[in-house]
């Protein structure tokens, strides 16, 4: 925290008395530019605010008509019959599905890979091999759900002997890939900042290499490797395109990943365009944005937490 | 017994450290595979009149040239939206900004704001952007859009860009008498250029694959001609893409390899270009 305000750091320089120089001698205009960079600093509470304002304002009235119980237990989602029913279980347990799909493949690969690169990875590996996974955290989604669509799904859908390729275990191999980048850069920041010293005293106590991954260095970072997980689990409850594309839109609860489904944000991408503006549909819609929303602030707010945590571990004052 | 018990344990660490090297392949190769696979699927599709003519029969037919076109102005919008206030709130973060409970606030608003969901920012601009200020589905709804989720990006990065350049810059200049904000402008700015330019590349190659919030505010599949105002609907490459690639049957396969190839590379290419400018600006750090 402390490097990231210049000021607090030269007390000499902008303590009271000096700024009370400076100010007076604003040239004009000075103030103008001034008040607008403070307008553009509170900009990003502004928006998360306005996002949670019309999330509420558009989202809440759902509940007029659905209670909310109903609304999130509820099986069935027939937005156009009548009367509608609005049941996001299947959406919800679809989420759950992916996620759990991506969670499971992308945590022990990101995990190791990143070991990997920080402890044992020789320069000339590591050189080449982070830009690879900067270039795959470049990927469009959109194309991730194209490769999952023409390649992946055929090959899943062949090997398990599937009736459709389109099922929540393809949308969830797709996005453990996009969620690997975020573990993989942030477990690794978390291992390289365990200092040199821990390790040399593990090799000095006759431990191997290995064993000191095991012990020191992995116990060491393990508030960055839990928050990059969470942040890599952020990342596959909201992306969108992929499992729009890719996890197959059936409206049923699914029982296992192995069938079609429909996740959260699925819902809201297919449905928003065919929703009358301020309808029942579109409430429901901003409902199920606001429940993915509270979701994500959640994992990102811990994970937050997690990260600072590491991060004054090892700082030394 | 000393010497077996220590290859046993060099064993097991060959054994794990062969499985650490494994993991770090699976996931260079689906990237390599990925590549490849574009390249050579879509590589045929590409010719002249694939990039300079409008699309015909249902995107079956024709180029893709509005698409890249509504690219390139959502970029752009991006960028004259998110860049801009982007630096600006960065200079206050580390310039005018206290170290108190409000601040700790802003960047917490920042950190997540980088994590919203990107359907959710469709849903905001929706309700914001289209509706409330009645800019409609619009180029200009989807700009300003997608600069609220750029933005995250641009104020972390002119943020670090501005913390990196030497306090003594900023001190000295402070020292012969000159306003805060001049030496802001001329001496703490110019130097944190690089930085911030490599936020803005950044900013600008993440717009240029956004899918998820332009199909709810504005984006068309098929539209007669390019743009002609900030009010009007645009094509863009990867709508075009989702539309070809799920809800056009019997559309030729090279073809929408093809599209795919050409958002790639424009999406890769900014990001490459990011990365040049930071290796090129460490560099001379260094010197």
């Amino acid at each position: 925290m402390v490097n990231m305000h210049r000021s607090s750091e030269s007390p000499g320089v902008t303590a009271n008395g000096t700024g009370q120089f400076l100010r007076r001698r604003l040239r004009p205009g000075e103030k103008f530019i001034e008040g607008w960079i403070f307008l553009a600093g509170i900009l990003a509470i502004v928006i998360l605010l306005g996002i949670i304002a019309l999330l509420m304002k558009e989202g809440l009235p759902i509940f007029f008509d659905t209670p909310p119980w109903e609304f999130l237990f509820g099986t069935k989602w027939y937005p156009v019959s009548d009367p509608p029913t609005f049941g996001i279980a299947p959406f919800f347990v679809a989420t759950f599905w992916v996620t759990v799909v991506a969670t499971i493949i992308a945590v022990p690969i990101g995990v190791a890979s990143a070991a990997y690169l920080a402890e044992i990875a020789p320069n000339k590996v590591r050189e080449t091999v982070k830009p690879v996974i900067e270039i795959l955290a470049g990927f469009p989604s959109v194309v991730m759900g194209f490769i999952g669509l023409s390649l992946l799904s055929p090959f899943v859908q062949s090997i398990f002997d599937l009736p459709t390729g389109l099922t929540g275990l393809v949308a969830g191999i797709m996005l453990a890939m996009m969620s690997l980048p975020i573990v993989i850069s942030i477990s690794e920041d978390a291992l390289t900042a365990v200092p040199d010293d821990f390790r040399q005293a593990s090799y000095a106590l006759g431990a191997t290499k290995w064993e000191t991954i095991w012990h020191v260095s992995l116990p060491g970072a393990l508030s960055g490797v839990t928050a990059a997980i969470m942040l890599g689990v952020g990342r596959a409850i909201g992306e969108t395109m992929t499992v729009l594309m890719v996890a197959g839109g059936a409206l049923a609860v699914p029982v296992s990943p192995a069938e079609p489904m429909m996740p959260m944000t699925a819902a809201i991408a297919s449905g928003i365009g065919n929703a009358v503006r301020g309808g029942v549909q579109y409430q429901a819609l901003f409902a199920i944005g606001l429940i993915l929303f509270i979701i994500t602030l959640g994992v990102n707010l811990i994970a937050d937490r997690v990260l600072e945590r590491q991060k004054r571990k090892f700082q030394r004052s | 017994m000393k010497t077996r018990g220590y290859t046993s344990r060099q064993v097991t660490q060959e054994v794990v450290f062969g499985f650490l090297i494994v993991a770090t392949i699976i996931v260079v190769l689906p990237v390599i595979a990925i590549i490849a696979q574009t390249i050579i699927n879509g590589g045929s599709a590409i010719s002249w009149e694939f990039l300079t003519q409008s699309p015909s029969m249902a995107g079956k037919a024709g180029g893709i040239l509005p698409a890249i076109i509504g690219t390139f102005y959502l970029m752009l919008g991006t960028l004259i939206f998110a860049l801009p206030l982007g630096v600006m709130a960065g200079i206050y973060l580390t310039e005018y900004a206290r170290e108190n409970w409000f601040t700790r606030i802003v960047n917490l608003a920042i950190v997540n704001l980088a994590g919203v969901p990107s359907v959710v920012y469709g849903l905001f601009g929706l309700g914001i952007f289209v509706l409330t200020f009645q800019f409609g589905m619009s180029l200009l709804s989807a700009s300003l859009t997608l600069a609220c989720q750029a933005l995250a990006m641009t104020v972390t990065t002119s943020r670090e860009a501005i913390l990196a350049v030497p306090r003594e810059f900023y001190e000295g200049s402070l020292a012969i008498g000159v306003t805060r904000w001049q030496t802001i402008r001329h001496i703490v700015l110019p130097q944190a250029v690089p930085g911030i330019i490599t936020g803005a590349i950044l900013a600008m190659s993440r717009a240029a694959g956004e899918t998820a919030p332009i199909l709810i505010v504005g984006a068309a599949f098929l539209l007669p001609g390019l743009p002609n105002s900030p009010f009007d609907q645009f094509m863009a490459l990867p709508y075009h893409l989702y539309t070809v690639a799920a809800h056009v049957p019997g559309m030729p396969k090279e073809a929408v390899w093809g599209v795919a190839l050409v958002l790639l590379v424009v999406v890769l290419s900014f990001n490459v270009l990011a990365t040049i400018i930071r290796l090129k600006t460490r560099q001379r750090r260094n010197r």
